[in-house]
């Protein structure tokens, strides 16, 4: 009976804290929103020296793992459509598969969770490891409020570099598709560009576009909020860190669902 | 008698079911060295972050220059925390900037001077802490000590007329912890700054403080001068004093009833 009523109890708890997470986490993004949107008018600067340095940190610097990671998805793509459309001959509308898959899922997707694991995890890092040593506490004593300080130039330049990233996700990824198409497919360049062209739509690389924007925020703001939660030392960052890409690469697919739902029913 | 710089009316504050703050009355008035003293877990620290803004009470009020800082608005309690200046125990200096860097940031963000008169201010600042030169050091290069000092150069940036000061000598060697004593005492007469100081340390006590509170258990066991304090005969304060340890109140019945305690 003991038993029973801890269990029960344990699952109630952890249901009530993830309440309590979710409307936190609300908080602090709206917060967050407030102090890029609207602080700004209110005379409080926004710090565009340390957003700079955010957009070189997380879009220049992952330039690298973004376009070698999206070009190996892009040949994948082809090749497994390649695998069934050739059962056809119809290996052309591989074309049509692997830019319309890049622009609408899989660019805003891959660029989210790698910016989730390389630059989410490194912001909770980041402010934990201030949160852990009071500079924190130090921020708020000189009158520095700690999310117009550290969280908003993190979001803005996640806001900018992320759809960047997936714009240069999406061309490399079709560029994998490509690559195939010329060298074991035999098809003709022109052949599979105008393939290309003809199956993309505006509102196939806008949506994409759209979504990224969003994984934006949700990235840098659950990184910020997991920085902030750390309790004791190098094992609460630690924690922190990891819980922070779980959460992030979560809640980026749960969104990506609703977003697809509501772009599959209404574009 | 000058008006009080601040002024705290029943303090309380309870983590869960712990009260750590039992309703803390006092008074700190302008240009006086008010040292906080306790033992670990009195609830000093408790008290420091309330006054510094960090911890809202569950009663009571902290008035700072007229302004009660537990109810002020965000831009008025701004307005006050500018014109104070905090020491933290570890130094608390952002570690992804220089020392210099740390020195300015006060000055940059409130202050509307140029980046050429930030530089001068930061190195006098720097200088009066006895680190000149180091602008450009990491804080991860710095000593422990030198630490404290760059901390405390970045506390009186702003020339402050409140600091506080968290266990100032705390992890330093005797000789290096009597440096940063000294330190303040010189930074007070010469900013002619009030001072409130959280330690544990008998020796800085002697030498820095103008007056002594003595917390216990959440409540204020004595307020008085250094003589005052040695004349007490309140059997905490001469435990305090003399160093001696509390005496084991081991019952063994209480004992056993709470290791099988459910």
């Amino acid at each position: 009976m003991s038993n029973l009523k801890a269990t029960f109890g344990q699952s109630g708890r952890d249901l009530a804290m993830f309440f309590v997470h979710v409307a936190r986490m609300t908080k602090l993004t709206g917060q967050s929103l407030f102090w890029t949107f609207a602080a700004p008018f209110k005379g409080k600067k926004l710090r565009w020296g340390a957003t700079f340095v955010q957009m070189v940190r997380i879009g220049v610097e992952s330039v690298p793992i973004v376009g070698v990671i999206s070009f190996c998805v892009g040949l994948i793509i082809a090749m497994q459509a390649a695998y069934q459309l050739a059962q056809f001959g119809a290996t052309i509308y591989v074309a049509d598969l692997v830019s319309v898959t890049m622009c609408r899922e899989l660019g805003p997707l891959i660029t989210a969770i790698l910016v989730a694991g390389r630059s989410g995890s490194a912001i909770a890092a980041e402010i934990g490891t201030m949160k852990v040593s009071e500079e924190i506490d130090a921020l708020q004593t000189m009158a520095l409020n700690p999310i117009g300080f550290l969280v908003v130039p993190r979001m803005l330049a996640m806001m900018v570099v992320v759809p960047c990233l997936t714009i240069l996700a999406d061309f490399i990824g079709i560029t994998g598709g490509f690559v195939l198409a010329l060298t074991n497919l035999k098809l003709s360049f022109v052949a599979y560009f105008n393939e290309t062209a003809e199956a993309l739509y505006a509102k196939d690389f806008i949506t994409g576009l759209i979504k990224s924007f969003f994984f934006a925020i949700i990235i840098s703001q659950v990184g910020a909020y997991q920085g902030f939660n750390v309790r004791g030392g190098a094992e609460g960052v630690g924690k922190s860190t990891t819980t922070s890409v779980v959460v992030s690469i979560f809640l980026v697919i749960f969104a990506d669902l609703l977003f697809t739902m509501l772009f599959f029913s209404t574009l | 008698m000058t008006e009080p710089m601040i002024q705290i009316r029943n303090l309380q504050k309870s983590y869960g079911k712990r009260k750590i703050l039992k309703g803390i009355d006092l008074d700190i008035y302008p240009k006086e060295t008010l040292v906080i003293l306790g033992r670990s877990g009195c609830g000093k620290s408790t008290l420091l972050r309330h006054l510094i803004g960090l911890n809202t009470p569950d009663e009571g009020n902290i008035i700072i220059k007229g302004v009660d800082i537990t109810t002020a608005s965000e831009e008025e309690r701004n307005v006050i925390l500018k014109r104070m200046g905090m020491l933290f125990q570890n130094g608390a200096l952002f570690n992804s900037m220089t020392v210099g860097e740390n020195v300015a940031l006060p000055l940059m963000e409130h202050t509307p001077q140029d980046n050429s008169i930030i530089k001068i201010m930061t190195r006098m600042k720097l200088n009066l802490v006895g680190l000149s030169g180091f602008e450009d050091f990491a804080p991860s290069q710095l000593s422990g000590g030198m630490k404290k000092r760059a901390a405390l150069a970045r506390a009186i940036a702003m020339d402050p007329d409140i600091l506080f000061c968290d266990e100032p000598s705390a992890g330093l060697d005797p000789i290096v912890a009597v440096g940063i004593d000294h330190l303040i005492l010189k930074l007070k007469s010469a900013l002619k700054m009030t001072i409130i100081v959280v330690t544990h340390e008998m020796a800085s006590v002697n030498l820095i403080a103008d007056r002594i509170c003595l917390l216990h258990d959440g409540e204020i066991k004595f307020l008085g001068t250094k003589e005052e304090m040695r004349a007490s005969v309140d059997p905490y304060v001469v435990q305090f004093l003399e160093r001696q340890p509390d005496e084991d109140q081991l019952d063994p019945q209480n004992y056993l009833d709470e290791l099988v305690a459910d």
